[in-house]
């Protein structure tokens, strides 16, 4: 690693004036995707700016119309939340799965989100449930979030605070992993929301995540495995590496979807 | 032997985990000298590429930077080349063709990671800052990564003196014989195999802590070693680095080798002669990067194998040709590991008259390769119990059967490559596994896994191995550079006590406990009062390592040996004292007794007598310390059935192992509780090769998998809960008729894992590792084909 210094933010201002206060500060939130990177001397950052102490930025709470966590909220507490468990239970089996138990009481959904990682599980749920991507300036829909490989919509120096996701009648995720990484290489999020079905897939896209219109027509028609059982993906836009060839993954899309729909019985 | 409730057979806990447990292991990273500064590599990105040029200028006014060395300063300063100690003749009789390898690399690089320079500075970052500032031009040559790429006409050519990349070629057996032998058969299988390649990944990287002392001239290394003493010769009468009596080598704590920590690299090499180059003490720890890039890697063999039968399934012959991959340099004992320690164990557990083999061994750009656990025998087990397993499949007749129509019976069995078996009971191995997994109960176990969507599949490996590695004679006329017997020396203290220094080196066997339980059998002691010394170039005067299982068949010999000595020369002491007939003592329970009376000494008073030497017998020297060395007469061969059940899911191509049976013939076991350690080990090694693990390159020599984001290392839940059992032949070839246990397990059950997944999936096209991928794509074209039948 190189040199860095490292600092506490002590509230979502605090930590807006720190990063702009230098060329190559980033944040840093649970740290299980950036120091990694930085150990490796891939990522440089001459500041980090930790946001995991800022109160404002934590927990979970119920809102008129869903439900808000806050970016620093950690994979096992969103897994482990009565809250979510209740309001959507697709969401915490999601958050119990991610990595192992160390990764989860460090690594948060902000920095799951502001990554964008195309193997990340979060993204598929946030793009599945229509969620909302509060930032200390605006308001992001997931839909214009996500905008390619480790892309997303932020600014420099723009922080995600919280994430929004509104009710759902029903959802679930289906997650195929990577045999070594364990990130996903196939995830399916299927969700039945005010706006119809929506099917969001992760680790399979060559642009990242992606809602999946054949499987979401086809399960607007009959909400059931069955119904999505001949329904194919084009490997041409699909990931292929040594894991699993762009027509593995299209089937591994299938076998997931059929898996989360029957889940959400 | 005066028997112990610690001794022999006994389920003792592991001394050494308290210190393991709780974190208070001594390893080589732990250890610090004063004014100790750190190593860092500048390593080549490109898999075969001329260096142009070299700029350090930057590097070096860098901070804390006390120099950058490079490979014309090591040449200039006469260090040798690394090289191969096990000489293979071509079948034509010329000697194998070893390309000059370089600690440091100054014209030609060969594979990605080799070192081309290194620098020293005061902090371990400092050093990795200005590596990074070294300026190096590379011109980028073509790369050949496939062994059998690597034989084509128009290959990249990699070492001068190597042409065509054909390091030897290679033969053993009767070749006529064998073609008469398939010119009459009956029926004959043939099939392609091929091993892939893995990553050995022991827990704790490679590390080195070098010392120079201008004043002495002397030298201490401590560092990751399986055997101390060899890397001490090897350093010493090859690559010139320090005179034996003025270089200390020591093995402290190692976490885990696997083989790859037998050999000597480039980089502890580099460590020494930095240490006298810069007069500070130098210290460099790999990362995993540099782990996966530069530890020697294990197996990838490309192999066509054909057994023929006679027209009662009777084996009458078996044919073999293998290319072997050892990467872009010939590792210590790479030479050795794809001829005598593979093609030696093709007979496997049959009576076959005749086999022949041919292997040819080239160089690639890629990591060099040498022994991973089991060392060439798991290359063996693996084409030979495919082939048992197809060839059943092919005549009709029950796998289990069929192994057992051709089994070996009578002992000493001389088979047709070199090995001569000593004892073994085959059928009782695979008698015990079968009765274990309910071999006839399997049908219905597979109809319910149909039911739930499954599908579920058997499959047998009935391996032996040659352990004990072994006669030094034996191996000296096969090639080897060094002799592989083992020394052991008993220290009695004065006051009773025993330290038993040892040739063998621990780096997760459990010789502390092991070791120090055949004291207590043998002289009737408690364990806490016996010490287990080894690792110390300083401490023990000589010994070859642990590797091969050779630790107990070997090394506990040399022990047994010696503790022979101890308790004879005791037992004259205690006879001299208590005025009796030698003739008439017996240690029982730590006392000395005189037959037929109720006189009796304890061991620590004769201990005591013979320091305190005021009454000795006549020309008894005083003291009670002897030393012996062990030369097995031959090498040792556990066997057994290992049997594996597998459920596939067709609709992802995901295999999972629901019951594993292993019955194992290690001979004696001396604590069958760290014996099921090594067993589960292995297992878990071999489940490992065949589902997961898998050393992929790109065509351009850059290695795809070379972290654990890639790399698949099995986890707790790749693996079943083990069902282990033992049958036991003891080996008649020492003195405590023991085989060895460290390897059968990743020797045994890739070729029992993929024999059930091919079973399940009702097709034979698939190699490992078995990915979900690659049986779910064997699963895909096998349907076409089974939907035209
Ligand atoms: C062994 C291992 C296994 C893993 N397995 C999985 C898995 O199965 N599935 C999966 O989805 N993930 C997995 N991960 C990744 C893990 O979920 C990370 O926690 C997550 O990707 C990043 O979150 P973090 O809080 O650790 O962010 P950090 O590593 O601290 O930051 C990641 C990036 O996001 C930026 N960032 C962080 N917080 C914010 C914010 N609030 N606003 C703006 N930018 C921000 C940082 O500057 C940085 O660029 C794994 C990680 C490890 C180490």
């Amino acid at each position: 690693m190189y040199e860095t210094t490292y600092h506490r933010a002590t509230s979502v201002s605090d930590a807006v004036a720190k990063l702009g206060a230098s060329d190559d500060a980033k944040v840093l939130a649970g740290g299980q995707t950036l120091l990694p990177t930085m150990k490796q001397r891939l990522a440089a950052p001459s500041d980090v700016i930790d946001v995991t102490h800022i109160a404002d930025m934590k927990g979970i709470t119920e809102t008129a119309g869903g439900l808000r966590i806050g970016a620093a909220t950690t994979h096992a507490e969103v897994a482990g939340s009565e809250i979510v468990k209740r309001m959507l239970p697709g969401l915490a089996t999601l958050a119990g799965h991610i990595g192992d138990p160390h990764v989860r009481h460090m690594g948060t959904i902000g920095g799951s989100l502001a990554n964008n990682d195309p193997a990340a599980d979060y993204p598929s749920a946030a793009l599945a449930l229509g969620a909302t991507i509060h930032t200390n300036s605006r308001q992001i829909p997931a839909e214009d979030f996500f905008t390619g490989m480790f892309e997303t919509a932020l600014e420099d120096g723009e922080i995600v605070t919280a994430v929004e996701f509104p009710k759902a009648g029903a959802c679930a995720y289906a997650k195929y992993p990577n045999p070594a990484s364990r990130y996903a290489m196939a995830g399916v999020f299927v969700a039945k929301t005010d706006g119809g079905v929506r099917v969001a897939v992760t680790g399979a896209g060559q642009g990242g995540v992606f809602r999946h219109a054949g499987l979401e027509d086809a399960l607007a028609q009959n909400f059931s495995a069955d119904a999505i059982a001949g329904v194919t993906t084009d490997p041409d836009q699909l990931l292929s590496d040594i894991h699993g060839s762009a027509d593995y993954r299209a089937n591994l899309i299938t076998v997931m979807a059929k898996r989360a729909v029957a889940a959400c019985a | 032997m005066t028997g112990s409730a610690e001794g022999i057979g006994a389920r003792v806990t592991r001394r050494e985990d308290k210190r393991f447990i709780t974190g208070k292991g001594r390893y080589t990273d732990d250890m610090a000298v004063a004014g100790m500064c750190h190593a860092a590599f500048v390593r080549s990105p490109h898999a075969h590429a001329k260096v142009s040029s070299l700029d350090a200028d930057a590097a070096r006014a860098m901070p804390g930077v006390i120099a950058v060395l490079t490979g014309e300063e090591l040449a200039a300063d006469g260090v040798g080349n690394l090289i191969c100690g096990w000489m293979i003749h071509s079948k034509d009789g010329t000697p194998m063709k070893m390309g000059a390898w370089r600690a440091l690399e100054h014209e030609t690089v060969r594979h990605v990671g080799q070192a081309v320079a290194v620098v020293v500075a005061e902090t371990r970052a400092q050093a990795r800052d200005a590596a990074d500032a070294v300026v190096v031009d590379y011109e980028a040559l073509d790369a050949v990564v496939d062994s059998l790429d690597a034989l084509k006409p128009d290959a990249p050519q990699i070492h001068p003196e190597a042409e065509g990349n054909l390091i030897y070629d290679w033969e053993i057996g009767d070749e006529a014989a064998t073609e008469a032998a398939f010119a009459s058969a009956a029926h004959v299988t043939k099939m392609e195999i091929r091993n892939n390649r893995l990553v050995p990944n022991p827990m704790e990287p490679r590390a080195a802590l070098a010392h120079y002392e201008e004043a002495d001239e002397h030298y201490t290394l401590w560092t990751t070693s399986q055997n101390p003493h060899v890397a001490r010769l090897v350093l010493s009468a090859f690559y010139n680095i320090a005179p034996e009596h003025k270089l200390r080598v020591i093995a402290p704590d190692v976490g885990g080798g696997f083989g790859s920590k037998i050999y000597i690299y480039p980089e502890e090499m580099v460590c020494l002669w930095a240490s006298k180059k810069t007069g500070v003490p130098v210290k460099w720890t790999s990362d995993r990067t540099e782990a996966f890039l530069t530890d020697a890697h294990g197996r990838d063999h490309h192999s066509e194998a054909e057994v023929a039968l006679d027209a009662d399934n009777k084996i009458v012959g078996l044919r073999v040709k293998t290319v072997a991959n050892l990467g872009a340099y010939m590792s210590l004992f790479s030479s050795s590991v794809p001829t005598y320690l593979y093609a030696t164990l093709l007979s496997g557990q049959y009576d076959i008259p005749a086999i022949h083999c041919n292997v040819k061994t080239v160089y690639t750009n890629t990591t060099p390769v040498d022994a991973y656990r089991g060392a060439g025998r798991p290359e063996a087990t693996y084409l030979l119990e495919r082939l048992m397993e197809t060839t059943a499949r092919e005549i009709g007749m029950d796998p289990a059967e069929f192994r057992r129509k051709n089994f070996i019976r009578s002992f000493p069995h001389q088979t047709p490559v070199i090995m001569c078996y000593d004892a073994g009971d085959y059928d009782a191995s695979l008698d015990a596994a079968l009765k274990a997994i309910d071999y006839d109960g399997f049908a219905a176990r597979k109809a319910e896994a149909a039911r739930r969507g499954k599908l579920r599949g058997i499959g047998l490996s009935c391996y032996i191995e040659a352990c004990g590695i072994a006669p030094s004679q034996a191996v000296g006329s096969l090639g080897a550079g060094v002799g592989l017997w083992e020394s052991a020396e008993v220290r009695v203290n004065p006051v009773g006590t025993i330290e038993v220094l040892t040739g063998s080196h621990s780096h997760g066997q459990g010789h502390e406990t092991t070791f120090a339980q055949l004291v207590a059998e043998r002289l009737g002691v408690g364990l806490d009062t016996v010490s287990i010394v080894h690792g110390d170039t300083d401490k023990v005067q000589f010994g070859m390592g642990t590797y091969g299982s050779r630790s107990g068949a070997v090394g506990m010999s040399a022990i047994s040996k010696a503790l022979d000595k101890v308790e004879a020369k005791a037992k004259k002491l205690a006879a001299h004292l208590m005025e009796a007939s030698e003739g008439d003592i017996t240690l029982e329970g730590g006392t000395f007794k005189v037959a037929g009376t109720d006189k009796e000494l304890p061991f620590f008073q004769v201990a005591l007598a013979a320091y305190t030497a005021h009454n000795m017998p006549e020309g008894m020297e005083p003291g009670l310390k002897e030393g012996a060395f062990y030369d097995p007469t031959n090498f040792t061969f556990p066997a057994g059935t290992y049997v594996c059940e597998v459920e596939v899911d067709p609709e992802t191509g995901k295999t999972e192992v629901v019951d594993f049976v292993a019955a194992d013939d290690f001979g004696t076991i001396i604590n069958p509780m760290i014996v099921e350690g090594q067993v589960h080990g292995g297992l878990t090694q071999g489940i490992g090769q065949a589902l997961l693990e898998n050393a992929a390159y790109d065509a351009d020599g850059q290695l795809l998998s070379a972290s654990y984001m890639d790399y698949t290392m099995p986890r707790a839940d790749d693996v079943p809960s083990y069902r282990l059992m033992t049958t036991v032949t003891e080996c008649p070839g020492n003195p405590l008729g023991m085989k060895g246990c460290g390897e059968a397990g990743a020797i045994g059950s890739p070729p029992a894992v993929i024999n059930a997944i091919t079973d399940a999936i009702g097709t034979n096209a698939l190699e490992m590792p078995a990915t979900p991928a690659n049986v779910w794509r064997a699963l895909k074209s096998a349907q076409p084909a089974q939907a035209a039948e």
